[in-house]
Parts: structure tokens; sequence; C-alpha cells
């Protein structure tokens, strides 16, 4: 005699732990084994496009703040890039290089997050998390020191910064470089070679390389599908091209090399702020921008490899104080697309262990 | 023969008749309070421990708030826990959902009736004390399925549905590591076995005790076998729906099955309440709490196994393992000369860490993805 | 998958927890221990020197959020503005420091002090008095690095003596 099942849909989020914000997954189970499975995103809309078409250019600096607000200085980045692009403004080298250290600094951070919150879904009762909390914590002093705050920086303006870097600066952040590869190896020695958490990623959630391309995922995710695809090399920006590091891949595109991928870019991203330090020239870190930024009337994009991948801004003025236009390319809301496609099939645990692996921020996917 | 129970933990229990009349319920009443004493007092002191413990761990300090270094915090949070409301939910099965917390706890307290704290000092020293409590402790999954089934929540279902399988496939490696041990001292009793250690049986059966550790670790659900509560992918669990004081003998079951775990472990293999200078019972604390700092030190480092895994891991290592160290060990028991016993240790660990490495090589952990 | 490493992977794992058992935590117990903060850090209060103030609006018009609200008169006598009302909304201020940055007279500053709850909303629509600098109400340097300079310096994680890893 067959017994009769029956799937049944449980409803992960948006009040779930493990859901990194207000995300909701309507997985159709089978017993363990999901069937099917539809995400559901929008609780933590804000309007921000909209709200940019209100304000100043410079006053939608601190909106950039709110998208991503575990990589608050890239998203200001992105956003400065495009202004001073279609303003065209240049910053000064200073601020060019600062620039640079502060990105590769929140790229570091915000991995580190990502690759704490990832061992967290796999179940660790947030060791690994809070081990990598104690370093982004020593970054977020950093970052403090420049701008006042922790998290929502606000320290990037158009065509420069708002104030030079203060003197104790320096030497915190030699310090930083030079324990923080202690740090890395150590959270190897943790987690790399375990085995339960090679059993739990290894193999589990691929994301073809075809399949990556295809949705246009970018960043850590597209890296660890085997893409070599960085924007600091592909379309250098901000002067990456003097810079020298490699861009780490993987091969199978699984949980295990998204894993991988995130702790190698932390080391080259110290490898770029070691070489940033030595050739930071002195000088002025804002170039002469008037108090109300009026852009000629056009549109410009500017994109940069954010730590979750390719965050773009495109921009559209018509010459007045405000943008027309301001759309956003969220890579968190890009790199959720295959979700389904990599999550079907795969058990209850496992979507928790996938969908950490992507490493998204509501902020950025809802907006 | 001296007859005065119910003061001295230092007769010898086993000597006494069970007949006496009176003096019977005495030994028996004894017992339970001092049982009910040592459960709560010691799970009370191993929530402590733990927050505490984990807490140094994650290079933090945990509670400390309550009373020095935060001692009276597990009274706070049952204090607290007491006065919070018991919510039902509107679709449970209600008398199942009430039930469920006791079923649970009180084969877990059962346990501790066979559990000697010195040489003869247990509530009952019965002759079949090891599949006693094998039989005992496998009552409270019934109590965790009824939470999990009576809440009407999907993930409490799940969670329920992981229990029974987990509970399932790991009775058969728990049963077959304690054979060994059983061989070995020639009797099911409790307080035989711990007589008959004079080099403590985690020395002669290092295997065994690794299994019956993973193996009881897994029963109890403690990580990184804990997908029953599974807080990143199913919130709470089977208990999800519970709150006040129903939660809080959930909370008391789940310690207090890591408290007999531990004095299982404390009992079988390491000398239970043998040991020089202290007094016994205190070997004995001892040796339980060292148990279970290894335990909260584990928790505190691996991430946790997925169900397949966790069924293969069962199956493929603990059983296999399990069952050449019967034969093993009852070959020795056979054949080896008693005068050298000492010799048994190292050809045990050579036995131990030879198996272990070619089935790691052999083993396949779980499947992948499911064609739907 | 398989045990590819014996399970030493684990071992290892609990090498490095326990080695984190002997360490100092990193933790600082709050209400009685309190860290520095930055000496640029954006507290949550404007301060505002109503002497140097020269009714201009600029940070009015600065502010994203529309937070700052200011009523003017005018004196011909003397040639100025005075400020009749000067009102900051904190409940829908962010902080972000626009209004700082654009008062070309050094009259608004940031707050340097946190912990500005209240328990009731109108308590914190700051409105003239309420926002002169005190003692009670130190600003921060953010924008003005001679402020800053008197400050004393953040305190750093980084400082900390810690084994490295
Ligand atoms: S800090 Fe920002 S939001 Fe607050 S008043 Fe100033 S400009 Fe407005
Ligand atoms: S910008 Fe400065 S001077 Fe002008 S009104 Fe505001 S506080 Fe006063």
């Amino acid at each position: 005699m067959a017994l009769k099942t029956e799937s049944f849909a449980l409803n992960i989020g948006p009040l779930h732990p493990s859901t990194h914000g207000v995300f909701r997954m309507r997985a159709v189970l089978d017993g363990e084994v999901i069937a099917n499975m539809e995400p559901v995103f929008g609780y933590l809309h804000r309007g921000i496009e909209k709200l940019a078409e209100e304000r100043t250019y410079t006053g939608v600096i601190p909106l950039t703040d709110r998208l991503d607000y575990l990589a608050s200085m890239s998203n200001n980045l992105a956003y400065v890039l495009a202004v001073e692009k279609l303003a065209e403004i240049s910053a000064p080298e200073r601020a060019t290089y600062l620039r640079v250290i502060l990105a590769e600094l929140q790229r570091i951070a915000s991995h580190l997050i990502a690759v704490g919150a990832f061992v967290n879904d796999c179940g660790a009762f947030f060791t690994p998390f809070l081990y990598m909390f104690r370093e982004r914590e020593k970054i977020l002093d950093l970052f403090e020191m420049l701008s006042g705050q922790r998290l929502l920086y606000n320290y990037m303006r158009i065509g420069g910064f708002n104030q030079d870097i203060p003197d104790e600066f320096l030497p915190a952040l030699q310090k930083f470089v030079s324990q923080m590869p202690g740090f890395i190896d150590e959270y190897d020695r943790l987690l790399a070679e375990n085995e339960i958490l090679l059993a739990r990623t290894k193999g589990v959630g691929i994301l073809p390389q075809d399949l990556a391309v295809n949705i246009s995922a970018s960043g850590p995710v597209l890296r660890a599908s085997g893409v070599k695809w960085d924007i600091r090399k592909a379309d250098p920006y901000c002067g990456y091209d003097r810079f020298e590091f490699d861009i780490p891949t993987g091969t199978a595109g699984d949980c295990y090399d998204r894993y991988r991928v995130r702790i190698e870019e932390m080391r080259q991203s110290l490898r770029i702020i070691e070489q940033a330090m030595k050739q930071l020239p002195s000088g002025a870190v804002k170039s002469t921008v008037p108090y109300l930024v009026r852009p000629p009337a056009g549109e410009a994009y500017a994109h940069i490899e954010a730590p979750k991948g390719e965050l773009g801004f495109y921009l559209v003025s018509d010459n007045s104080i405000a943008p027309y236009r301001c759309h956003i390319r969220a890579p968190s809301l890009i790199n959720l697309t295959a979700l389904r496609d990599m999550t079907v099939g795969w058990k209850v645990a496992d979507l928790i262990v996938i969908f950490g692996s992507i490493d998204i921020t509501m902020g950025e996917v809802d907006r | 023969m001296v007859l005065n129970p119910g003061l001295g933990m230092e007769y010898h229990w086993q000597a006494l008749p069970p007949d006496w009349p009176g003096n019977f319920w005495w030994h028996w009443l004894a017992f339970s309070v001092i049982i009910l004493a040592f459960v709560l007092g010691l799970v009370m002191g191993f929530i402590w421990l733990e927050r505490r413990g984990i807490g140094r761990f994650q290079i933090r300090l945990g509670p400390n708030r309550t009373g020095p270094f935060g001692l009276l915090q597990p009274i706070a949070d049952a204090v607290k826990v007491l006065l919070k409301e018991n919510i039902v939910p509107a679709a449970a099965d209600k008398i199942v959902h009430w039930l469920a917390p006791l079923v649970a706890f009180v084969p877990t307290l059962m346990i501790f009736a066979v559990v000697p704290f010195q040489d003869g000092a247990l509530l009952a020293d019965l002759n079949v004390g090891v599949l006693y409590i094998v039989a005992i402790s496998s009552i409270s999954t019934v109590g965790i399925f009824m939470a999990g089934w009576s809440s009407s929540n999907k993930y409490s279902l799940l969670a329920a549905m992981r229990d029974v399988a987990t509970v399932v496939s790991y009775e058969i490696p728990v049963v077959l590591s304690l054979a060994g041990v059983v061989l070995l001292a020639g009797s099911l009793s409790l307080n035989q076995i711990v007589m008959a250690q004079d080099i403590p049986f985690i020395l002669l059966q290092p295997l065994a005790f690794l299994l019956f550790f993973i193996a009881a670790s897994a029963e109890i659900n403690r990580t990184p076998f804990d997908l029953l509560e599974a807080d990143s992918e199913l919130v709470a669990g089977f208990h999800i729906e519970y709150s006040g004081m129903k939660f809080a003998l959930f909370y008391l079951t789940e310690y207090a099955e890591a408290l007999a775990v531990s004095a299982i472990i404390a009992t079988l293999f390491l000398g239970g309440w043998r040991g020089p200078v202290l007094p016994p019972w205190l070997w004995f604390v001892g040796k339980v709490v060292a148990v279970f700092s290894v335990m909260f030190w584990i928790r505190s480092t691996l991430p946790r196994v997925r169900i397949d895994q966790l069924m293969a891991l069962a199956w493929k290592f603990l059983l296999p393992l399990a069952l050449i160290n019967l034969v093993v060990t009852a070959v020795q028991v056979l054949a080896w000369p008693e005068a050298s016993l000492w010799a048994m240790v190292p050809v045990n660990v050579a036995i131990m860490a030879a198996l272990v490495v070619t089935w790691s090589r052999l083993l396949k952990l779980g499947g992948g993805r499911v064609e739907v | 998958m398989k045990f590819e490493h014996f399970g030493t992977g684990i071992i290892k794992g609990l090498a490095v927890t326990l080695r984190h058992l002997f360490r100092k935590p990193i933790t600082t117990q709050y209400p009685e221990q309190k860290l520095t903060t930055s000496r640029r850090a954006r507290g949550n209060e404007l301060v505002w020197d109503i002497t140097k103030c020269t009714a201009c609006g600029t940070c009015a018009k600065a502010c994203p959020q529309g937070v700052i609200r200011i009523v003017t008169s005018a004196k011909p006598v003397e040639n100025r503005y005075v400020v009749e009302k000067f009102e900051v909304d904190t409940g829908y201020c962010i902080f972000c420091g626009l209004c700082v940055e654009a008062c070309p007279f050094q009259s608004l500053l940031m707050g340097y002090s946190y912990e500005r709850a209240k328990y009731r909303r109108h308590e914190v629509v700051h409105t003239n008095e309420m926002l002169l600098p005190s003692a009670k109400r130190p600003a921060s340097g953010y924008m003005y690095p001679k402020l800053a300079k008197a400050l004393p310096p953040q305190t750093l994680l980084i400082e900390r003596d810690e084994v490295k890893g």
C-alpha cells in the first residue's frame, strides 16, 4: 500500500532568524525537500530612488548609506563617482587613494559579516560570527574616527571627502593591516577544514557558470562560479589599475567556493590597502565644487565592485540641483535571481545555507 | 547489617534486603529528594556554566549581572519564565499540548534512578541498569513528538519528524557501544560497572567512548546534532509554540538530558565516583561537569549537520564501527590475559585510529540534490 | 562528501576556540565602562551657538530631512537678521551632519553626546535655548579639527593588547 503523501507550503520569513532582514521565501516542501521556492520581497521598501529625486545631489549621499547598510562606504563611493561623472568633476589624487583604502576596508568588513552570518546559518553557535565581528569592530572604529559614525558614514562628498583623515588614522590602519592576516589564518583554522562545514557546503547550491552569467550575477557569487570578472580590473575606477592584486575565483560555484572567495578577497583587499597606504600622496582631499552641484543635462552610469557585486548608479540630470532620475543597480537583488534554481531539490537546511552564501542585505534588495 | 536508611550515603544500599518494612520507602524518599535536588541544582549550574563558558569561548563575558558572577541568572530566568503567559495556539491539540512537556521531562528524571553517586548510593541498583537507561531515555522522544505534532505548526512538525528519525537511528549505535562496556565489566548494573573500572573504560574502550559520545549527543540533540531546535532553520523547532512553564520544562529536559548523558559517560567510561583523595560524590560531580564542559565546548565550535547526513552518520559510520568494536571487545574479553590489562590500552587506541581513518575514506555522508 | 581530514579539521577548530578561552574578553561592560567615541562623533543632538548665527538659513536648506526650522526677523537698524526660533526635531534628524558642513559661520555643531533617548515625543524637539552648548551638551569636532584636538582620543579596539591570531 502506497502511503498518501502531500507537499506543503512553508513560509520562511519575513520574520525568521536567518532571512537577514525581512525576506520571505515561500517554500513548497516535500518532506524536507524543497519542491518549489518563491522569493517574496519588498518588505523594506523605502522608495530611496524616488526620495533621491527630491534632494540635492549632496543630500542623496546619506540616503545611499541606507542601501547596503553593511557597506555604506562603497555605496557612497558608487554614487559619488556617478555624480562626478555627470558633472565632470574629478577628485584630487589623495582623495582617490583614500577612497580605495576605505572601499577595501569596507569590503573586508562586509565580507566578515557575510562569512560570519553564513557560518551561523550553517548552525555554528555564533562563535565564528563573534570572532569576525571583533575584526569588523576594528574597521568600524577606524570609520568612526573618520566620519563620526559607525554604520552610516556619509563621509564621501562629490569631489572628494568632507574632511581630511585625522593624524591618528594611518598608524591605526597600519596596525590593523599588520594584524589582520593572522586573524584570517585563524578563521581558516577554525573553518576551512571543518568536516561538518565541508559536508554542509561543498557541492551544495551550485550556480553553474552559464546561469551565473545569464542572470548577470556579480561579485563573489559570480566569481565563485569560475568567472574572472571584477569591475576593479574590467573597468578600473579610482585608479585600481595602479595596484597589484589577484581576482580569486572558485571552480564549482557551490556555497563552499563562495565562502572561500570571500576569505581570499579579504587577503587581496589587505594587499591593496598596503599598496595604497605606501603611495598615499598628500594634498587636498576635496576639489573645489560648488555648494549646490548643478550638472549639465544628461545621464551617467558609474559602477564599482562593491563587496556584494556590481553596484551601479544611473543618474539623469535635467540641469537642476536634484537628480531627475536615480536608478540603483543593486547587486543583492540581482544575485537573488537564481535563488530558486539553486535551492530546488535541496533540503530546508540547505535553503538557509544557500541563501546565506549569496550574502544579501535587504536594504539593498528592496531599496 | 545496618538498618538506618534515609540519612547517610555511606551505607552500601545494595547490601540491604529490599524487603525491610517501611525503610524501603525511606530509601526511595531520600533518593528521590536527592535526585531531584541533584538534577535541578546541576541543571541550573549547567545553564550558568554553559552560558558563561560559551561566552568565554566567544571572547565575551556572558551573563554577569544577577548575583556574583551572574550565578543567579538561571534563577532569574526561571522566575521570569514562570511569570510568563501560557499561550496555547488556537489550532493546537490542547490535551497533547499540555501533556507533552511532562512526557518529555519525567523519563529524563527517571534515568538518574540507576546512576550511582557513590558506592551503592543510588535509588535502585537494577541489575539491568544499562538496559533500563537505554529503554527509559527514548521515551522522552514521545513527549517531543507530541509537542511538535500538537502545536500544529509546520516548523515544529518538521522538528518532531527529525527527532523521531534521529532517535530511532541512534539508539542502535548507543546500545552497541554500551555493549562493549558491559562485556568488559561483565554486568549491566551501573554500580558493578563502576566497581569493575580499575582502569577507566575510556582507555580500554576508546572507540566505544567516541561512538557513544557522538551518538548520545545526537540523541539528546546537542550541537552539532541540534536539528530539532535548529534556530537558523526551524526557528525554535518543536517548542516553537510553547511559552511559560511548559517551555521551561522543555528547557529543563534538554539540560537534564545533557546531565544524564554526562552522568552516564562519567559512570561508564570515566570510572564514576572512583578517584583518590576527594570524597566519591565530588569525583562524580566533577567528572559530570567535565564531560558537560566538553559538550558545550563542541557546541561553541561546530556547525550543524543536515538531517540526511545525520542519518548517514548513524548507519554508515557509527553502526559498523560499533559492531566491529563489539566483536573486538568480545574477542579481547575471551582471549586477553587478565594480568596485562594495561597493554590493551595502546592496542585499542591503535585499533580506533585505524578504524576511524579507514572508515573516513569509505564513508560518504548523505545525499545531494534530489530531483523533484 | 567525505570525511576528508579524518576529523582533524574539527579538532583544529576546537583548538582555536580553546585558545580563545584564555584571551581577554573584548566586550565592555556598558553602563559602567564607556568607550570614548570618535573626536568627530556625530552624536544624537545638535549644538547651536546663538552668538555666531546670522540666521542665514543655509543649514535648513542643506538638511535632507527638513529637520531645521528657522523663524527670523529683520533688524533694519542693526542691518542684520535675528533668529526668533531655531527648532530641530531630532526625532526626524538622521545625524548626517550636512547642516554642520553647510553652516558658514561655525554656528552649528554636531553634539558629542549619545544616550539621548527620551520618554516623550515632544522632548526630542529642541528649540532655541535647548540647543545651546553647555557642559552637558558638549560639541564634537565634526568638521572642526581645532575642536577635535581638544577632545580625548577615541578608544580603539585595535589598541587593546591581545594575543595575535
Ligand atoms: S544632521 Fe542631517 S538630518 Fe540632522 S539636522 Fe543636520 S542636516 Fe538635517
Ligand atoms: S547655517 Fe549657521 S549661521 Fe546660518 S542659520 Fe544655520 S546655524 Fe545660523
